[in-house]
């Protein structure tokens, strides 16, 4: 879209409502140029739907984050989804146990792309205070990790501080390179 | 509840009745904090437990447990003891009955008589390893089905054998 030398501002009601066009002149309409990553990460990262799998006491923590105190939808993250198939960011919030591992790989499976994985907590980070026979030594043995948050349990804050983080590698993705190849956002 | 139940002629009375009528098969009796423990032989159990849920009204099980004895210096003593804990409503009398089992020995499953040892010897099956005779359903029920070991056997690697997976 061309202003052809005339001077206009892109974007102003008073410049494009229709008496201020000359006659035989094309309607001008507003429009921003970005790229078509920013603008797929920016709604990504702004909607993203969690799958909460509380598996242990982090889930108390992650309640926590969701309640009025901390306020999650601030993040647009308020809709936790009770389905794997509606949601895009899965929080394992707990401890994985050996039996629960195959479950878990089954419902990070059972999730549409894109999808993140946040391990919140030492126990999914890495086992955690449970180094045995019964317990999982990481998530990550199982499924793609994102974002790591220590503690036991993280806090409200820290639960957020991952998400925010979380937030900030989406935004420096290139979702489009998916178009071409498939496994770019999993390969970096 | 009196203060001292082990004191309470009730439960005094249990403990006559079964050394008389059980004199074979009581190994040792005790009252330790106020509860009173009956060490039995492995084969008198499903009488012993049949006799005090009919007659002398202990009528919950309030749990079972198992020890692995392998630690102890001197194994004289067989690997492991397995207690039933009973319960009696609404007295509140507590009374414990004692077997011990070697390795690779079979207890007689109780859940004839007290239904809730269902799951109580599945766990002590998946735990120790500890088989039980005429349980229905003796299979896992913490540890994934394909899992190998006991892990509660003082011999079990804490991290598993595989060192966690």
């Amino acid at each position: 879209m061309s202003t052809l030398g005339r001077p206009r501002p892109w974007i102003s009601g008073g410049a494009l409502s229709k008496k201020n066009l000359i006659p035989g002149e094309k309607e001008k309409h507003p429009f921003i140029l970005t790229t078509l990553d920013q603008a797929i990460t920016w709604a990504q990262k702004n909607s993203l739907w969690p799958f909460g799998s509380g598996l242990a006491c982090c889930a108390i923590e992650m309640i926590a984050t969701a309640a009025a105190r901390y306020d999650i939808s601030r993040f647009g993250m308020e809709l936790f989804r009770a389905s794997p198939r509606q949601a895009d960011l899965f929080i394992v919030a707990g401890t994985v146990t050996n039996k629960m591992a195959p479950i878990i790989r089954r419902l990070w499976e059972q999730m549409a792309d894109p999808k993140w994985v946040v391990a919140m907590g030492n126990c999914a980070v890495c086992g955690g205070p449970f180094p045995t026979y019964s317990v999982l030594q990481g998530v990550d043995r199982v499924i793609p990790v994102d974002v790591y948050i220590a503690g036991c349990p993280p806090t409200p804050q820290g639960l957020l501080h991952g998400l925010i983080t979380l937030q900030q590698k989406i935004a420096k993705s290139h979702p489009t390179k998916e178009i071409f190849h498939a496994d770019a956002r999993r390969t970096g | 509840m009196p203060e001292e139940p082990a004191d309470h002629p009730a439960l005094k009375r249990v403990r006559e009745s079964l050394m008389t009528r059980f004199a074979e098969s009581v190994l040792a009796s005790s009252f330790e904090k106020g509860e009173l423990v009956v060490e039995i032989r492995k084969e008198a159990l499903l009488p012993v437990l049949g006799c005090l849920k009919a007659e002398h009204g202990f009528n919950a099980l309030s749990d079972i447990i198992a020890l692995d004895n392998m630690r102890h210096a001197a194994d004289t003593r067989a690997r492991f003891s397995v207690l039933y804990q009973l319960f009696k409503f609404p007295e509140a009398f507590r009374l414990r009955i004692k077997i011990e089992l070697a390795e690779g020995e079979t207890a007689d499953s109780i859940t004839g008589i007290y239904a809730s040892a269902d799951w109580a010897e599945r766990e002590i099956f998946d735990m120790f390893g500890i088989r039980f005779a005429g349980h229905p359903d003796l299979r896992r029920i913490y540890m994934p089905d394909d899992f190998e070991g006991f892990p509660l056997r003082k011999d079990f690697p804490l991290k598993g054998k595989s060192d966690g997976l």
